[in-house]
């Protein structure tokens, strides 16, 4: 960037800019007024900057406007049993949205044990008394207000920034349950406010934790309960622009809080998108993509973060860290980026990404393939990726993810459809002689120009026939990758009725992937077996992702509750042996989610003590006052 | 003295053991026919890929595993892929089983004749049974059978039939082969045959290791094999071998199986069928070699009456719950598990001390004879060299005291407590008449008559005093594998007694240092679990205390009024294993230039010489066992060294002033000084 240079060089660079914006501007639909206004007066420094998005955003300052304060997502977004006793999703956003799940109820009473008639309702609002006044670092106040930069220390901003989406930290909120939270919340509006923030919280040592999209699920983002100092929630949220397209080379430099669905959004409305899309892209931040080492679905075109990333700003106690230029590859050492990526928030903030484009695609299609069972299904990922022909994405869930997707299917409304579904499962069933408790389902999804795609579909059909997989059709498709944005709402759900769960992650070799779906998923069930969990817990697993040298693995993990005296402990020791299990068989301690605290203890043994040194001095040297005191990975 | 927890310190008096149900009962009431022809449907393991015997062996042949190590030999030896997988496929052609439940159901009606007429009854524990079951239903299961007879595996697959368990296949060793017809019955019946030794020889332990893995892991079937490695003609438990185990632990510790379980069973016999034939053996006649002809010879066998055999199927020992916290498995995480690699020490430990509680577990659930502790009584009457014999009743108040003794100790003694001492003594007697002699009330072994009656076509005047020695020695071995079936009830206890013997004062710490240096000397003669020296002393402290026998503070241990007769008896469990191995140290002293081949022969003539001149007591040190074990412990200890290759191969190299001094310490002439210990 050349925010500070003022040649001949520059002002060339703006006008093109400014051509470009204007092509673009064509595209938007209805710009808001004033905010660039606002924008303007907040960032003179970055006058020559374009903001190139229009202005629809997602993520308001005050959050606690649309989103839940103890669940997932929009606050007018959840599943519910109508007077009738009938699953329903309510809202507006989803396709599933205002729709009659008729088979969930069956399927949570026989999957779970659960009863309607035994609640767990959630404390309904946030009750300010119980949050601790904040310790307010008074220097450091007075001179934050003197940059103008916004910031509030009001209960419920800073109990909105004091948590994930663990399973405990949203367990303790719905009852009402609050910790350390931050002190204060700022929220920047650009690179320099970043850089200005930083300076004062070193001045005045003040504890900095960096906000994004707030979906970590590694208790990245709790407080330390044992910092004393006054902690500052810096949430990114509310630099979210796009501030220039280069169609030449593809790539777009965007500030970091953009959250993942803006950022398709208004990519899309330039024709072009990132491809990025991790599970939670509706809320999670680009710039906490980069400190976690995020991985999308569709990476198998487009590639993870790391692939996607040119250009990395960050601020850091130490000064800003940036390359010198966008080369698309570098031999100049070990790469810095990478001391960035997964860096989880203790080096600093991240700024502004340069990230590689595509032209969005032509043609999109969904499709699934029925496997007698989860082990030929691994086999036909495994050749899928042997002949490194996988679609933009394909995802392979074991038996009872399998029903739990059926027992999702809203309701149909004509008779055709309804008769339809019975034929293909009479067919697969009975004429193919699937066995519905082993047989499971991939899902699909291919992108690009569609003489192509059909192409690429017929290719991997056939070798899903060959492992013994069935077409079963691009609605099923279609549905498993929609239920991927509404199964977080599910544990809410759950959680109304004595159910709790969670999923985790791994990644491991090729040759290991049947070995640990098994073992892990027989590990939870004795564990919770030994723990007194009364009730048969949901134990399941799907590929993600393939690889050349190995997939990506989910493991979904819930159980019914009553009966225990402290459930979320039972939950944790279960998750813990869990991810023991993992270990021990080959697996990783983290494909994508990160370390956080939540799995810190196994760093050491993870990546060698030589290993944890290295790691452990780039802190020392970047942040020696340990200024961004989150207390993640190390 | 830091102690690993891996017995936990309880009660033995308080274990709990199930009820005995005689399976041979149903089989006396009704058809034995229809019983062999009965429906079979056993329950399976809940993750078996059901899969014929002819694709079993594509597995193993198609495996990474073996494919990895054929291109390894191919590539050594010059030889195409081809020619190495079809030398595998021979090899697995050799050993394969080929289980066929047609056989076996010949068997089942055969073996419940023939069961009928040597036994009075089959006991079996049928809470063991549905354990079995649950576990067979769960996790790949391997069944882990003492080992006393070649009666065995037969016996264990009769049982499992009977109660529609699942078939096990069993590991053999190759000398069953040779019996043609029998050799490929027992194939039939789920068989499959390992040569004894194949060292170095890696396709073989490849396409060995693989097949076993493979049954195992699919759930094809229980696995069965022998710990011990061969029968224990001494009927003590022997050094678990690690081998097999180590091979069916693989699969768990690399991740392929989420758990697997291990079944000790305890087989006792209340008489052996080979009770002389081992003695003989022992002895220094050669083993026969099996065959059918030789098989059928043992007909005579069928005439007499064996008792009763118990079986006790022991709780099934998750092997995820013993490689918890012992072991770290990612280990395996950096080489594809398909390269073979040598185990790791900490991986050889853990299956070292995983086999020795098997053993104990074994041990443990043994049923023992009230003729077991009759042996004992008539074995040390015996020599202290009481000519006339035991008189009746003081033979029964004797037993009756060891039964509560041994009671105390855990032993799990089957002593009809309704029945008067007295009779239960003489029933005893009677069913193991060919060992003892009664006249006039008294009872001593029949040492005398035997020599007639074992050799036939000599006459007895020629008999020489050799001869008469060997003979005598035959009845005092098979009495002795009957009194070793207890030894391991009286062990530790027994170390302990011996121990404060010869300790030089009553001071704790020299006991145990006393202690630690016998029990390290017997290790290779009893089960005693390597490294858990702290925890067998506190539980033989354990033992005596309760029993009143010693009092134990801080610092000393004392002897009480009522403990001498306790002690006593003890000391002279361990005595003839203390002359033993003291006379072995003698006659080593007195060697040059022996080789390990030459051991024997001439460690036997010594002994026999130092017997006949009445220098040594005990006749029973004869046993070849009990020597192999002593320099086994010898060579182990440093005292003895094997040199291998060069010229000199097997000589063994002496440490004397070593031998010396150990047989100083054994023979208690020496206190156990430290620097002994340390030494050691």
């Amino acid at each position: 960037m050349a925010s500070n240079s003022s040649g001949s060089d520059s002002s060339d660079r703006q006008r093109i800019a400014q051509q470009r914006l204007s092509v673009i501007a064509g595209h938007l639909q209805r710009p808001v007024e004033g905010n660039s206004g606002i924008l303007a007066a907040e960032c003179k420094a970055q006058g020559d900057k374009l903001d190139v998005s229009s202005e629809r955003r997602t993520v308001p300052r005050r959050r606690q406007e649309i989103m839940k304060w103890n669940g997932w997502g929009y606050s007018d977004s959840k599943f519910l049993y109508n007077k009738k006793g009938q699953a329903e999703f309510t809202g507006k956003r989803y396709r599933l949205s205002g729709m009659i799940i008729p088979g969930l109820r069956e399927w949570m009473e026989s999957t779970f044990g659960a009863n309607l008639q035994h609640k767990t309702p959630a404390a309904p609002i946030l009750n300010s008394s119980v949050v601790q006044p904040p310790t307010l670092n008074e220097a450091f106040l007075k001179e934050l207000k003197s940059t103008g930069i916004p910031f509030s220390h009001d209960a419920e901003d800073r109990v909105f920034r004091s948590h994930g989406h663990c399973l405990h930290e949203i367990f303790a909120l719905r009852e009402g349950k609050i910790g350390r939270v931050p002190d204060l919340v700022v929220w920047p509006n650009c690179h320099n406010d970043v850089v200005k923030i930083v300076e004062l919280a070193c001045k005045h040592n003040v504890c900095l934790i960096p906000y994004g999209g707030g979906t970590s699920v590694s208790s990245a983002l709790e407080c330390p309960p044992e910092e004393t100092r006054s902690i500052v929630s810096l949430d990114t949220s509310q630099m979210n622009r796009i501030l220039w397209i280069d169609e030449k080379n593809l790539t777009a430099h965007v500030e970091a809080g953009i959250v993942g669905q803006d950022l398709e959004r208004l990519l899309n409305e330039s024709g072009y998108c990132t491809g990025h899309e991790p599970d939670s892209m509706e809320f999670s931040s680009l710039g906490g993509w980069v400190a976690t080492r995020a991985s999308g679905m569709k990476k198998n075109i487009y590639g993870n973060i790391e692939d996607l990333v040119v250009h990395i700003k960050m601020v850091t106690p130490r000064g800003v860290i940036e390359k010198s230029c966008q080369g698309p590859r570098m031999s100049t050492g070990p790469d810095v980026h990478h001391f960035i990526m997964g860096s989880e928030g203790t080096l600093g903030v991240v700024t502004e990404v340069t990230m590689k484009i595509r032209p969005m695609p032509e043609y999109q299609k969904y499709g699934s393939v029925v496997f007698p069972n989860f082990e030929m299904g691994v086999a036909c990922l495994r050749e899928v990726a042997r002949q490194r022909c996988a679609p933009a994405s394909i995802r392979l869930m074991d038996n009872e993810q399998f029903k739990f997707g059926h027992a999702l299917k809203p309701q149909v409304s004509s008779i055709f459809t309804s008769f339809l579904d019975g034929l293909k499962k009479f067919y697969i069933t009975k004429f193919k002689g699937f066995d519905p408790n082993r047989l499971c389902v991939a899902t699909l999804l291919f992108e690009g120009d569609r003489e192509k795609v059909l192409q690429h579909e017929k290719q991997v059909y056939d070798i899903a026939a060959k492992f013994g997989g069935l077409a079963a059709g691009e609605d099923n498709g279609q549905r498993g990758y929609m239920l991927t944005f509404v199964i977080a709402y599910l544990r809410d759900l759950g959680m109304d009725y004595y159910v709790i769960g969670e999923s985790f992650e791994t990644s491991m070799p090729w040759d290991r992937v049947l070995d640990i779906c098994r073992n892990v998923k027989a590990r939870i069930v004795r564990e919770c077996k030994d723990k007194g969990v009364q009730f048969p817990p949901l134990s399941t697993c799907r590929v993600t992702q393939t690889y050349d040298a190995g997939a990506c693995v989910y493991f979904y993990f819930a159980f019914n509750y009553r009966g225990l005296s402290d459930p979320v402990h039972v939950y944790e020791q279960v998750e813990h042996a869990a991810r023991e299990e993992i270990l021990a068989n080959g697996g990783s301690l983290s494909h994508h989610h990160g370390v956080g605290k939540l799995r810190k203890e196994w760093m050491r043994e993870t990546i060698s003590s030589v290993g944890m040194g290295m790691l452990k001095s780039v802190k020392d040297y970047v942040d020696p006052n340990n200024i961004f005191g989150n207390r993640n990975l190390l | 003295m830091a102690s690993k927890a891996v017995y936990s310190h309880r009660d033995p008096m308080l274990k709990k053991r199930d009820d005995f149900e005689d399976m041979l009962e149903e089989r006396r009431n009704s058809s034995d026919l229809r019983y062999a022809l009965k429906c079979y449907t056993p329950v399976l393991y809940k993750g078996l890929t059901p899969c014929k015997v002819s694709e079993l062996k594509q597995m193993v042949l198609q495996s990474d595993q073996l494919g990895y190590v054929i291109t390894q030999v191919s590539k050594e030896k010059g030889m195409t892929s081809d020619e190495v997988t079809g030398e595998a496929a021979a090899i697995l052609e050799e050993m394969a089983q080929r289980l066929q439940l047609s056989t076996v159901r010949f068997f089942a009606f055969t073996l419940s004749k023939v069961f009928k007429t040597l036994f009075r009854s089959i006991c079996i524990n049928e809470e063991g049974l549905q354990r079995l079951q649950q576990a067979i239903h769960n996790h790949p299961v391997v069944l882990l059978p003492s080992h006393r007879s070649y009666m065995d595996f037969l016996l264990m697959s009769y049982i499992l039939y009977t109660y529609d368990l699942a078939l096990p296949v069993i590991a053999a060793g190759m000398d069953f082969m040779g019996m043609k017809v029998v050799g490929e019955m027992l194939r039939m019946s789920g068989a499959f045959f390992i040569r004894r030794s194949f060292g170095g020889d890696k396709l073989y332990w490849a396409v060995f290791s693989e097949y076993v893995k493979i049954m195992l892991k699919n759930g094809y079937a229980p696995v069965e094999f022998f710990l011990e490695g061969t029968r224990s003609r001494t009927a003590k438990s022997l050094t678990p071998k690690l081998g097999l185990l180590n091979i069916v632990m693989d699969p768990f510790l690399k991740g392929e199986v989420f758990d697997i379980s291990l079944v000790p069973v305890s087989i006792s016999y209340e008489r052996t069928l080979e009770e002389a034939l081992y003695a003989r053996e022992l002895l220094g006649v050669p083993k026969p070699k099996e065959s059918t002809s030789g098989l059928f010879k043992a007909r005579k066998i069928l005439s007499e009456d064996y008792g009763s055999i118990h079986v006790y199927f022991g709780q099934p020992v998750s092997v995820r719950s013993l490689a918890e916290s012992r072991v770290n498995r990612s280990q395996f995480n950096l080489i594809p598990r398909h390269i073979p690699t040598r185990p790791s020490e900490e991986i050889l430990s853990f299956v070292n001390d995983s086999a020795y509680r098997l053993v104990r577990a074994q041990e443990e659930n043994m049923v023992l004879k009230p003729w077991v502790l009759l042996a004992f009584v008539l074995l040390q009457k015996q020599a202290a060299e009481e000519k006339q014999g035991t008189a009746l009743d003081e033979l029964t108040e004797q037993a009756v005291w060891l039964r509560d003794l041994s009671r105390q100790y855990g032993a799990f003694l089957h002593w009809p407590d309704h029945i008067p001492p007295s009779e239960v003594v003489s029933s005893s007697l009677s069913l193991h008449r060919g060992l003892v002699r009664i006249s006039e009330g008294r009872v001593q072994l029949a040492l005398e008559q035997v020599g007639g009656q074992q050799v036939p076509g000599e006459t007895r005047g020629a008999i020489t005093p050799e001869e008469e020695l060997l003979n005598k020695a035959v009845v005092i071995l098979s009495c002795a594998s009957y009194r070793n079936q207890a030894l391991n009830v009286f062990i530790r206890p027994a170390l302990l007694a011996s121990a404060i013997h010869t300790a030089a004062s009553n001071r704790k710490q020299e006991i145990y240092n006393s202690f630690s240096f016998l029990r390290n000397m017997f290790s290779n003669e009893f089960i005693l679990c390597p490294g858990a020296t702290v925890q067998d002393f506190e539980e033989a402290c354990y033992l005596l205390v309760k029993t009143g026998t010693l009092q134990i503070n801080q610092q000393e241990v004392l002897i009480t009024e009522r403990g001498h007769r306790t002690l006593a008896f003890l000391t002279s469990v361990l005595d003839p294993f203390l002359q033993g191995y003291q006379v072995v140290c003698r006659f080593l002293c007195e060697q040059d230039g022996l080789t390990e081949k030459q051991f024997i022969p001439a460690v036997r003539k010594f002994i026999i010489k130092h017997l006949l001149t009445g220098r040594l007591g005990y006749i029973e040190v004869l046993s070849s066992d009990l020597q192999k074990n002593a320099l086994a412990a010898l060579i182990r200890l440093g005292t003895v060294q094997k040199i291998k290759g060069g010229e000199e191969q097997g000589t063994l190299k002496l440490n004397k002033v070593m031998l010396n001094s150990l047989e100083d310490t054994l023979g208690g002439k020496l206190p156990t000084q430290k620097s002994v210990v340390a030494h050691l």
